[in-house]
């Protein structure tokens, strides 16, 4: 039988009752998200499972949403299983205050950098991870450039004149 | 040790048995700017860390400012030894949230434009791995051949290296006659280049003492490394995007995936030369299927999208609607639908993917490019534990790390 | 209908034979030939730079193609490009560099030997070019001095060989003093080299 999207959601609901929520197939991927305390448990089901075989990690990246108070940060893995070609998303929310989330790398060891990226750009917390620095970044730069709030050019520069690019 | 005072050294080092060595960012053999930090056992390499991050530019947070045509020279300078590929997956990507859907002869011409995309991107890879254990003829060679694919995409789009070729639906010119000619010029004179090319290293036995064995992968461990492309293929896994996901008519074409076994060097120089003789074909077979098209059908060259393309000249000065679109695509006022999309490519390095988060607005709200070297690089580590120096030059060279990639 | 790409198929002519470096101006005479000594130190300067190129990004590409026997730098006496500083002249920045490659890029700069030369290569070396982040250095002129820039994004190779051919006509015409004079240690001084 082909693993379609219907299926994998109902084996997701079966085992995970009402934690699994926000269903969604845009453009075809099926999407959803869960709380982040159960992530390692709906990552470990999704590799183990023998129908699921969800065993290749493509993205691991996160998004920065502003406006819902409380779940500001959303951890996004985009997983792939190749015998049967779907592809999946799964969203994880943390509040900005607390960004713990626990991490992949136990079961991907792909995940390393890119956990790394995460915390380097957002500031997301990866809970277990084995070396948690910046990546991309100098080691010095003390915000999370990624998120929102911040701007995109450097303020102290003094060559470029903001109001010829209607920045001033 | 009274003679020994004015010599102050370290803690710890003297009972340290190992030698640190900075392979840094500077780096002879031209490959990008990334920094490893080895620990040597006189020559056998203990552990090895690596640091990136030295060209970073900021890719996502400017992708935030700009409408959706300005992001593509963006994606231009990500790998930029295959810039087509990266700026047709992002139309491909735009394409996909706008539901657009492209004409056969649009594929087929986009197919052409990767797959020597592909080659110029291969060709310098394995030059470079040859450059790598000293031989620099073939580097020489093969440049020569390079400036071949750059004349024809010089026709097409007017710039060489960052090409910036294409638009959300098509392309921005038809190919004209003289890109035709240029283009089968290629075909004629390339095969014999690559062959004499393969010939001067794949039973060279200096080579294949210097590249065998070294740097090699299982296929387990590189799938749980998030591995994509020939590094994959070489371990023995064959997933590619082009016959997994088929994007831009791939599925009409007939080719056949090269496959390693172990995951070394030698593996992966052999795979990138196979799949350059594939794309040859692949670039035949869409020649000969564009040539097929004939009357109206042959002067199709873009989808027939005016919200998103920009209209002809004449009809801009003369028509009200023309002007209007004409404007608000430049001004980049054109409204993108909200959604979120994931779409891939076969990138030279493997699986190009565009993360695209869409609110309404005129900017995308979250762009993420998966980046193959950026994700494989971080197995470096595992690949050359225990080899020696000299190895780890080569598998540096071998896995086709590009720099402007791997930061972004 | 977009405009027609045109083709140019004119082949020009060569003019004089450049395969040999002019005379200096000087005193000729039975056995001897007397000129001053910058023109001749000058001439054998500019006509054997030896180049650092240190390539970070798409530049570094183009860079590649000069090199190649398509357009080929070392009919300009750059056959030999070096990677280490303290045996090189130019230093050729090509590509972008991000605010953790500065500190690199002016180490290398202090570790080459007087005379030494900058050409910056590309919209990026010059001046950040598309790249206005919080993470690239608007230009390498933040951080060590600068001789030539070649715009471009990337320049096409021609125009990379432009750059060398200034920076030839630079290496001429320098006075034999200029590196101990005041208004040269004025100007490293702003950049903080002693």
């Amino acid at each position: 039988m082909a693993l379609t999207n219907d299926r994998i959601k109902e084996r997701l609901i079966t085992k995970f009752g009402d934690q699994v929520s926000g269903f969604a197939e845009p453009y075809g991927m099926l999407t959803f998200e869960a709380p982040k305390e159960i992530n390692l448990k709906v990552l470990n089901f999704l590799y183990d499972d023998e129908e699921l075989k969800f065993r290749f990690l493509t993205d691991l990246q996160a998004v920065h949403y502003p406006d819902q108070k409380g779940t500001e940060l959303a951890v996004v893995y985009h997983l792939h299983n190749l015998a049967d070609n779907v592809r999946i998303r799964f969203k994880v929310f943390t509040d900005m205050n607390k960004p713990d989330v626990y991490t992949a790398t136990g079961l991907f060891s792909g995940a390393n950098w890119m956990e790394r990226e995460t915390y380097d750009f957002f500031g997301v917390n990866f809970v277990g991870h084995p070396n948690l620095k910046r990546i991309l970044n100098v080691e010095e730069m003390d915000y999370f450039p990624m998120r929102k709030e911040y701007p995109l050019e450097d303020q102290t520069r003094v060559d470029k004149d903001d109001e010829m690019f209607g920045r001033g | 040790m009274t003679e020994h005072e004015h010599i102050k050294l370290p803690e710890g080092s003297i009972e340290k048995t190992t030698t640190t060595l900075n392979l840094g960012p500077t780096h002879p053999a031209t490959h990008g700017v990334f920094q490893n930090i080895l620990e040597l056992d006189g020559e056998r390499i203990v552990s090895a860390e690596q640091t990136v991050g030295y060209i970073h530019r900021a890719f996502e947070k400017l992708a935030e400012r700009r409408p959706l045509y300005q992001v593509t020279p963006l994606t231009d300078r990500l790998n930029y030894c295959s810039a087509p590929i990266n700026n047709m997956g992002w139309h491909l990507t735009c394409e996909k949230l706008l539901g657009i859907k492209t004409p056969k002869r649009v594929d087929y011409l986009r197919v052409i434009i990767m797959e020597l995309a592909r080659i110029a991107d291969h060709l310098i890879c394995n030059s470079i791995v040859g450059v790598d254990t000293g031989a620099y003829t073939g580097f020489l060679y093969v440049m020569q051949y390079r400036e071949l694919i750059y004349e024809i995409w010089e026709e097409i789009c007017g710039s060489r290296l960052t090409t910036n070729i294409g638009r959300i639906g098509g392309f921005e010119r038809n190919f004209n006659d003289i890109a035709f000619q240029k283009l089968e010029k290629f075909l004629k004179e390339y095969p014999r280049v690559l062959q004499e090319f393969i010939n001067l290293f794949e039973r060279n036995r200096i080579f294949m003492e210097r590249t065998q064995g070294t740097g090699a992968i299982s296929a387990d461990r590189a799938l749980n490394y998030s591995f994509t492309g020939p590094n994959l293929r070489a371990a023995g896994v064959d997933y590619d995007v082009r016959v997994h996901t088929p994007y831009s008519s791939y599925e009409d074409f007939q080719f056949n995936i090269p496959v390693g076994t172990t995951g070394d060097n030698y593996d992966r120089w052999q795979v990138r030369n196979a799949e350059m003789w594939e794309s040859l074909r692949i670039i035949e077979q869409a020649y000969q299927k564009v040539q097929e098209f004939k009357g109206a059908e042959a002067d199709v060259y873009h989808a027939d999208v005016p919200e998103y393309y920009l209209p002809e000249k004449e009809d801009v000065y003369a028509k009200m609607e023309a002007l209007i679109w004409h404007f608000k695509i430049v001004m980049g006022e054109t409204k993108i639908p909200v959604g979120e999309v994931y779409h891939c490519v076969e990138g030279a390095n493997g699986e190009l993917g565009f993360y695209l988060i869409s609110d309404g607005g005129r900017t995308p709200y979250r762009l993420h490019f998966r980046r193959p070297c950026f994700i494989y690089y971080q197995a470096f580590e595992e690949l050359t534990k225990g080899s020696m120096l000299s190895d780890a030059i080569v598998t540096l060279s071998s896995l086709n790390l590009i720099a402007g990639e791997m930061d972004a | 209908m977009p405009r027609p790409v045109s083709y140019n198929v004119n082949v020009k002519p060569l003019e004089r034979d450049i395969s040999l470096a002019d005379m200096p101006g000087g005193h000729m005479g039975e056995g001897f030939f007397a000129t001053s000594l910058d023109k001749v130190v000058g001439l054998a300067r500019k006509n054997s730079i030896w180049p650092l190129p240190f390539a970070t990004s798409c530049c570094g590409i183009e860079f590649m193609a000069t090199m190649g026997s398509h357009y080929d730098l070392a009919r300009f006496g750059s056959e030999r490009v070096g990677f280490s500083p303290r045996q090189c002249d130019l230093l050729m920045v090509m590509g972008t560099i991000a605010k953790k490659m500065g500190p690199v890029v002016k180490q290398v700069y202090l570790q080459m030997a007087e005379p030494r030369w900058v050409m910056a290569v590309g919209a990026c070396a010059c001046s950040g070019g598309i790249f206005d982040t919080y993470s690239v250095l608007q230009g390498i002129d933040q951080v060590v001095p600068v001789d030539v820039y070649v715009p471009g994004c990337p320049p096409r190779p021609e125009a990379i060989i432009d750059g060398v051919m200034r920076i030839q006509d630079l290496v001429g015409k320098e006075s034999l003093r200029r590196r101990n004079g005041e208004r040269y240690k004025a100007l490293l001084e702003s950049y903080g080299i002693q």
